[in-house]
């Protein structure tokens, strides 16, 4: 009702890939079988690393923490079923580089015993602390692919928030878990949304969806109207299909028209955004009391005889979940986790599913053959009318493959949201996006060594400082040693008594040392007069020798940089003395 | 005649106007800028290795913008360093001068065999900045944070129980490489 | 099983380099049609020629570069180049003519710049401005009359004999262009009296602009809005180009008895494939929205400068080659607002 007088605004560039999202529609969420072990890495969400709060050999229940969020900026890590602790170790995780990091491995008893936990019935009675609480120990991160903790933003001040946006855009191809999920738990994706507004108090909330979801669209309407009360302020808001709408920045501009300012985020424009799945994970976690251990994942492509979605737990292997969708895995060329667009490849199907993996894509080389060889840029243009973030991708990439990284950053490399638009429509199949990711972290690499030789910059100065101070004290000390036995020795001569004793018992080079300053330096004066002197003598017989062109010429200098050198030791020695 | 005269002091004329503007734009947009030795010493890398042979980055840097050092003597910053180098002065770029060392793809940091440490102190007084903590007869450790990866520490101990070791890429500073360049089109810089 | 890690995007759509430089080729196709329909067959022997010579030449290039042959030829770009080279020169340009500018485009302006996406500027018209200079009378005389004020017409062997061999019988069939001839007796006469000359209106003075090429410049239009509507190019570019030649035409030359007027501005020279398919050319053009408006307009400007007061009678190619030469500067200086920014950066980046 309140979608046909919404005035939807666009974002520049854009691309519209095949969607590739029937496939896995077709069935409902079916619930994938709880694997034998589960392996979960403790870094599932951006931010500090979860710290593992169990150790090998624990017995765990279902729903039981496991890890515990490091920082405020970080979260809880649940015990998906309840098993034993087999081991804490690094292992291959879902990550970009391929490379290995902490996981507890937990081997389940497939008895499916809970911990005790309950849920908060009058929830929309609660206070905003309350709920934030719940929300920080279910441990729910951005469900979209991001994995920003949901804490951190349902804690921004209310008064900072006017509009709450929830993320129902699912633009990559293929990908079809949220669509499923708001077909099958529209009215508890409500209830989680009403929770979010009992926090932030927005003055109003969007949800956006793209127009190719109309089964999700009108199971929404549908609890809408069936929970509707006056204080409701929800617009369900149908947007066009275009990649990337489903992009936090790209969908503010959508509903609002306003854009996220540089470097900045969108509570800064008084919006806050939060992926559907995450809402659903935030009103099971307040008035159910689960945390989040399972998630809806798509499992798709060429290469799986079953396309569907699974209600899977956090931690089920990859391997696991194909086996079930009937992957044939000899075929699988490209194993994919999350969209086509922005997913990341799987070294292997042995990696584990996380709280931000959407969607599988297990793909043939027919579907996705290895990338093209490189050809020339053409200057086409084509990816500046993709670029949703109004780059100019091409410069963009000229700057990244000359290492150029000054005029990137000049070119506003960090706006890019490596959407991948750009590769996508680029004839020569230049892999773009992997040269803005080199050049961002050559940039950020480059940060970090400046910081570092500031550090040891400061600290080598630092250091001198105190060497110099220690050796100036040593002087001082010494000083002050000869001083006082100089007073001495005149207390010695002024007192005239039997002093034999006494100056048996001293040292000798101490009483050399403790000369009187004024005979010190007057012997010094001395040495300095003579040493001019030599100086003197020595130029003239080498002038005399030059003159007459001796063979002795030679020798002569080198006996006179001696004596200078003699010299300026003595006149040191004197300045000294004087001070 | 008259044209000759009239034209000499014509450009005469010309000549003391222009040279008036261009002495007062001399005075009146001088550009303050840091002194040079200041800049040659932010674009070092502060390892104070020592390896250029001067002790510390600084007083290299004094040592070139007094023009009479070599750019190219820095191995810890290596090409990129001696390019930046070369900006700064306009001069050209010259490659690394082998004999003060190569330079090293991976960053490195010293890690102290700790069971086999005498607790001599050795390495506290060589390190540059301090990245050594201990006392005498204490087992020392390194700050791996503050290492420079300088190798200073290495030749002093008496006990070799300092090495020299990779600093390990986290999931936090991997970043993706440069596409790499096909064999066929690599001659297309 | 290891799998290999590749970044994302996973998905490209299809198509290469070749695809696109085909695309154009395709567009071209009607143009072609047109000229060898109204003008003879010159053209088509020239395509030959030139396609022949410019791919000869990429290939001995990319030996000497030790590059690999297939891979390079498959773009295509050689032989668009050389398809848009023959197609600007004079149809019966003797063959070394074609010959020298096709080979001085690819060696020279294509890869001493180090090959396609390097070159500075548009090899096709370097090539045609070097022999525009170099034999002035080869490319002024060599142009066909309209078949039609010919009472034969002019047959293949006779086409190929004049653009190979003999060229005694090069004045019966060629004739000034209409913009030459109107440039040249706008001075003495009136528009009235220009257009009595049957180049304009045909033998039987039917309706017309200038007889042939009104219908060679509309075939070229039509291709060029195929690659359009196909996202090859923008519209920027030849809207701003064809806007300020015509803004011009009219403000500056509303008078034709003393000025060319804008119909045969328009329709009447290489106006429409210079603006649809010179002018285009990414590699040389300028790449941000607004700086493609500025360098059609440039483009567009000094087409009607140097038609009406430089010494030569059509000059999308020097337009062309000036306006490459800004290409880079109105780039930097054009440089679309980024997403959250408060507005666009201008210029290369400082040093500090």
């Amino acid at each position: 009702m309140n979608m046909h007088h919404f005035k939807l605004h666009d974002f520049a560039g854009g691309i519209h890939p095949p969607q590739h999202k029937s496939q896995s529609t077709q069935a409902p969420i079916s619930q994938a079988e709880i694997p034998a072990r589960l392996i979960l890495a403790i870094a599932q969400h951006i931010g500090a690393p979860a710290k593992p709060v169990v150790k090998p050999g624990d017995k765990v229940l279902k729903g039981q923490i496991i890890a515990e969020g490091d920082d405020f900026i970080s979260c809880n890590l649940h015990a998906p079923t309840s098993g034993t602790v087999a081991s804490i170790e690094t292992r291959e995780v879902p990550h970009q580089s391929g490379m290995d990091d902490t996981c507890i491995e937990i081997i389940s008893d497939g008895q499916e015993r809970w911990v005790d936990h309950q849920g908060l019935d009058d929830y929309l009675q609660a206070d905003a602390q309350t709920l934030i609480a719940r929300i920080t120990q279910a441990g729910i991160a951005g469900m979209g692919g991001a994995g920003f903790p949901t804490h951190v933003k349902a804690s921004i001040p209310a008064s900072k928030i006017d509009t709450l946006i929830v993320n129902a855009a699912e633009c990559e191809p293929y990908i079809s878990s949220d669509d499923m999920l708001m077909r099958e738990c529209a009215t508890e994706i409500i209830k989680g949304i009403e929770i979010l507004q009992r926090i932030l108090r927005p003055q109003q909330c969007y949800i956006g969806i793209e127009d190719n979801k109309p089964q999700a669209a009108a199971a929404l309407q549908q609890a809408l109207k069936e929970n509707r009360d006056d204080t409701h302020n929800i617009h369900l808001v149908v947007i066009p299909t275009k990649y990337p709408s489903g992009g936090e920045k790209q969908l503010i501009q959508i509903l609002t028209g306003k854009e996220v300012p540089v470097a900045g985020i969108p509570a800064d424009i008084g919006m806050v955004c939060q992926n559907v799945a995450s809402v659903h994970a935030i009103y099971e976690a307040v008035a159910l009391g689960i945390p989040l251990i399972q998630r809806i994942t798509t499992v798709t492509g060429d290469a799986v005889g079953r396309p569907q979605n699974y209600r899977v737990l956090l931690g089920t292997p990859v391997s696991e979940l194909l086996r079930q969708a009937q992957a044939q895995t000899d075929k699988i060329k490209r194993l994919i986790m999350g969209g086509p667009m922005m997913g990341f490849t799987l070294a292997s199907p042995h990696i584990a599913i996380t709280k931000t993996s959407n969607c599988i894509i297990a793909a043939s080389a027919q579907t996705l053959p290895d990338p093209a060889m490189e050809q020339a840029c053409i200057r086409c243009g084509m990816c500046s009318e993709a670029c949703p973030a109004q780059l100019l991708p091409q410069q963009l990439y000229w700057f990244a493959k000359s290492s150029n990284l000054e005029q990137a950053q000049a070119h506003n490399i960090a706006d890019c949201i490596e959407c991948g638009a750009c590769s996508y429509v680029c004839p020569s199949n230049i892999p773009l996006v992997q040269y803005y990711r080199f050049a961002k972290g050559e940039i950020k690499q480059a940060q970090r060594d400046k910081q570092g030789s500031e550090q040891a910059k400061l600290r080598f100065d630092t250091r001198n400082a105190r060497l110099a101070r220690e050796v100036a004290e040593k002087d001082a000390k010494r000083k002050a040693r000869a001083a006082a036995a100089a007073k001495k020795q005149a207390a010695k001569k002024a007192a005239p008594a039997p002093a034999t004793n006494l100056s048996k018992g001293e040292p000798a080079p101490v009483a050399a040392k403790a000369e009187p300053a004024p005979l010190k330096k007057e012997a010094l004066k001395q040495k300095v007069l003579a040493a001019q002197t030599r100086v003197d003598k020595a130029r003239e017989r080498l002038a005399m020798a030059q003159q007459q062109q001796l063979e002795t010429a030679g020798a002569l200098e080198l006996g006179l940089n001696k004596q200078i050198d003699k010299l300026t030791l003595a006149q040191k020695n004197l300045e000294e003395a004087n001070r | 005649m008259s044209i000759i005269v009239i034209s000499v002091l014509a450009l005469v004329a010309l000549a003391i106007l222009f040279g008036a503007i261009l002495g007062f734009a001399a005075v009146r947009f001088k550009v303050e800028g840091n002194p040079i030795v200041d800049q040659l010493d932010a674009l070092l890398p502060q390892t104070q290795c020592g390896q250029c042979s001067y002790p510390g980055c600084r007083p290299y840097a004094q040592a070139i913008s007094e023009g009479n050092e070599k750019i190219n003597k820095c191995p810890p910053g290596g090409e990129s360093t001696i390019a930046a180098i070369a900006d700064l002065l306009g001069v050209e770029p010259e490659p690394l001068d082998a004999e003060h060392g190569e330079e090293k793809d991976v960053t490195l940091v010293a890690v102290i065999r700790e069971d086999e440490c005498i607790g001599c102190t050795k390495c506290i007084q060589a390190c540059p900045v301090d990245a050594i903590l201990g006392a005498a007869k204490q087992m020392h450790t390194v700050i791996a944070q503050e290492c420079t990866g300088c190798d200073l520490c290495v030749e002093p101990c008496p006990v070799d129980c300092i090495d020299m070791v990779p600093t390990e890429r986290t999931l936090q500073s991997w970043h993706w490489p440069k596409p790499s360049a096909l064999p066929l089109i690599a001659t297309d810089a | 099983m290891k799998l290999p890690n590749i970044s994302s995007p996973h998905a490209t759509r299809p198509g290469n380099t070749g695809t696109v430089m085909l695309t154009v080729l395709l567009a071209l196709v009607p143009g072609i049609i047109t000229l060898s329909y109204f003008f003879g067959p010159g053209h088509l022997i020239q395509i030959c020629l030139a396609s022949a010579t410019a791919v000869g030449c990429e290939a001995l290039i990319l030996h000497l570069r030790k590059k690999p042959l297939g891979f390079y030829l498959k773009d295509y770009s050689a032989l668009l180049t050389a398809v848009l080279l023959a197609i600007s020169l004079p149809p019966y340009a003797p063959y070394w003519v074609t010959m020298v500018a096709t080979l001085f485009a690819i060696i020279v302006a294509k890869h001493l710049y180090g090959g396609l996406g390097q070159n500075p500027f548009n090899p096709a018209m370097v090539g045609f401005a070097l022999v525009l200079v170099s034999f002035p009378v080869e490319m002024t005389t060599s142009w066909s009359a309209p078949s039609a004020l010919l009472e034969n017409g002019i047959g293949f062997s006779q086409a190929v004999t004049l653009i190979f061999s003999s060229r005694e019988t090069l004045d019966a069939v060629t004739m000034a262009t209409p913009l030459d001839l109107y440039k040249h007796q706008v001075a003495i006469a009136t528009a009235h009296e220009i257009y009595q000359d049957p180049i304009f209106h045909g033998p039987h003075h039917e309706a017309s602009i200038a007889l042939g090429w009104q219908w060679v410049n509309l075939a070229f239009l039509l291709g060029g809005v195929f690659l359009w509507w196909k996202k090859i190019f923008t519209w920027h570019v030849p809207v701003s180009l064809l806007l300020a030649l015509s803004l011009l035409s009219i403000f500056i030359g509303w008078d034709s008895d003393s000025y060319v007027p804008i119909s045969l501005h328009l329709f009447a020279g290489a106006t429409m494939l210079g603006a649809f398919f010179i002018a285009t050319d990414p590699v040389t053009a300028a790449t941000t929205p607004l700086g493609k408006l500025i360098y059609g307009a440039g483009i567009g400007v000094l087409i009607y400068l140097i038609r009406t007061w430089g010494s030569y009678p059509d000059a999308v190619a020097f337009a062309v080659l000036l306006m490459n030469f800004c290409a880079p500067l109105i780039d930097q200086y054009s440089q679309p607002r980024t997403y959250g920014h408060q507005k666009a950066v201008r210029g290369l980046a400082k040093k500090d």
